[in-house]
């Protein structure tokens, strides 16, 4: 990594513990969180424990998840269209509560409790009224941060989300690849070192979608960051994840969704990762599980 | 195959002037030739020379009716503002008053406006009423509409930001709306002034409703004439006002235009 690299990651490390400290910690709970440290390494970075999950606390959509990741680690959960992704994502991201099972982070109980983890769609959701600096700024602004200091936070941060020069432009005037990094440094910005992402590439061209991928992958890894990324397409899922949980099950014909395996994939270093046979090999398995 | 190129801007002005200039001629000759009496219908220049002559009178006259519009259409935008606001805030407000709002807007002002002039008198009141009642609507059903359209996921993504429901409103659902709303206001503003004309002609002292009824008893119609191009006028200028205003508020729609190729 070059020198003006590693500037750029030690920026970002400095803006990420701008979030914990903008009022989402209290000293009470520091002193409760410094006696689960011991636990906490142990702990994954992101689990859910035997979730169980409704549309209308009538139709069960997804039974007894479980899934684990590791801090440091992409993850993906791979399923059709309609068995319930975004519900998961819903009740991970602590939008809903589950009829059954628990959410936790760093083994703490985050279950029904949003704002603990960074969250990403596959629409960018910039906002069109406010300048793609400012956009970026919003999570910190929300947690009570002037302008002007966020903006400060956030500027030196714009190179390695490859949006240097974009920082007073609207969002209408960025390419579809360039608004989901610029939504994914504000989503970086929320502070959480886990991150869920729906489908966040899907709506890119595919040569698009196949360079930010690879970006992501390289960012997230240098960072440090925990992701869990949610698709029905299982090319997005074996070229970023190092596990993929495969989803299946017809909720609409009431039939609730499970996790029918667990596929690891071996990734090897690799020009054209998506045309090794470990690639390959991992396409097939998910592919099989998916029916 | 021919490529469709945008009118200069050049062409769109001189396009229409052109045509407006025409009929203009048209009208001029009508009158001249004898086709219409003359004492029924002024010719245009007759009626530009009513327009110098009672420029002084028309010019108060605006006043009074510029004030009672802006009064009415203050308190209208105010009014309309805190109804779309409750009706996002709570959805039963919502589904009681939705209803009313488009059954309300189906009365003709007219109709209510000789009860206004009974309940409330000869001064300014029932005007900047009618005005009130007309502008409110238009401005209560764009911004609610407008509220409405910010997608249910920036919502969703600003609660995992842990963003209050006062955050939420003032970062995505007001800028969601500043364009139904300035499309609410330009109707508004015009209505405001055809309002407080209408209620004007029902009884008063002052204002362009009111110079109007005094010249058609006296059988002028030049001046009547000259009393409908400052209201075509006063209309036009708020509706530009309005414009500026959006244009001000809004400066990412400008770079839009350019981008439409994306």
């Amino acid at each position: 990594m070059s020198e003006a690299g590693e500037k750029n990651v030690r920026a970002a490390g400095e803006a990420r513990r701008v979030g914990p400290a903008l009022g989402q910690s209290s000293p009470r709970k520091g002193r409760a969180s410094a006696e689960l440290a011991a636990d906490q390494l142990a702990a994954p970075a992101l689990e859910a424990r035997g979730l169980t999950l409704s549309w209308d606390q009538e139709h069960v959509v997804v039974e007894d998840i479980n899934v684990e990741v590791a801090s440091g680690e992409v993850c993906c959960l791979v399923g059709r269209s309609g068995c319930g992704k975004t519900t998961i994502l819903h009740a991970l991201a602590g939008l809903t509560t589950p009829m059954a099972g628990r959410v936790l982070l760093h083994g703490e109980d985050v279950t029904g409790r949003p704002g603990r983890v960074s969250y990403m769609l596959q629409k960018d959701l910039l906002l069109p009224s406010r300048r793609i600096i400012d956009n970026v700024c919003l999570p910190l602004v929300l947690a009570g941060a002037k302008k002007a200091e966020a903006r400060e936070k956030a500027a030196p941060l714009f190179e390695r989300f490859g949006l240097a020069g974009c920082e007073l432009k609207w969002p209408s005037e960025l390419s579809g690849g360039m608004r989901q990094r610029a939504a994914f440094l504000r989503t970086y910005l929320m502070g959480a070192d886990v991150t869920l992402l729906d489908e966040p590439f899907s709506a890119l061209d595919a040569l698009t979608r196949v360079d930010v991928r690879r970006w992501f992958v390289d960012v997230v890894a240098e960072l440090g960051l925990s992701a869990l990324v949610i698709t029905h397409d299982v090319d997005e899922a074996v070229s970023m994840a190092s596990r993929i949980y495969v989803l299946a099950g017809a909720p609409s014909a009431g039939e609730p969704s499970h996790v029918a395996g667990v596929v690891e994939v071996d990734r090897v270093e690799s020009e054209n990762f998506e045309l090794t046979d470990e690639y390959l090999a991992a396409k097939r398995q998910v592919m099989a599980l998916l029916g | 195959m021919t490529v469709r190129t945008e009118p200069t801007r050049a062409r769109r002005i001189a396009t229409p002037l052109v045509t407006i200039l025409a009929l203009l001629a048209i009208w001029q000759a009508v009158v001249s030739v004898g086709l219409v009496p003359n004492f029924l219908l002024p010719t245009p220049v007759q009626v530009v020379q009513a327009l110098v002559e009672d420029a002084a009178l028309l010019a108060s006259h605006c006043v009074a009716t510029l004030a009672e519009a802006a009064a009415g259409l203050a308190v209208g935008v105010a009014l309309g503002f805190v109804f779309a606001v409750l009706m996002d805030r709570f959805e039963g407000f919502y589904l009681a008053f939705e209803p009313l709002m488009t059954i309300s807007q189906t009365i003709p002002t007219v109709a209510i406006a000789p009860l206004l002039v009974l309940w409330l008198g000869y001064g300014a009141l029932p005007k900047i009423v009618l005005v009130i009642i007309s502008t409110f609507f238009p401005i209560t059903v764009s911004l609610a509409s407008g509220f409405r359209s910010v997608d249910s996921d920036v919502i969703d993504l600003m609660r995992t930001m842990n963003a209050s429901r006062w955050q939420i409103f003032w970062y995505a659902k007001l800028p969601a709306a500043t364009e139904q709303f300035f499309s609410g206001l330009k109707i508004s503003a015009t209505y405001a002034i055809v309002g407080a004309v209408i209620a004007e002609w029902l009884g008063g002292n002052e204002g362009l409703g009111v110079y109007m009824t005094r010249v058609r008893k006296s059988f002028s119609y030049d001046r009547m004439f000259a009393a409908i191009i400052v209201i075509s006028a006063l209309s036009l200028a708020l509706m530009k006002l309005v414009e500026l205003a959006q244009r001000a508020c809004m400066p990412w729609k400008r770079v839009e235009g350019n981008n439409n190729d994306r």
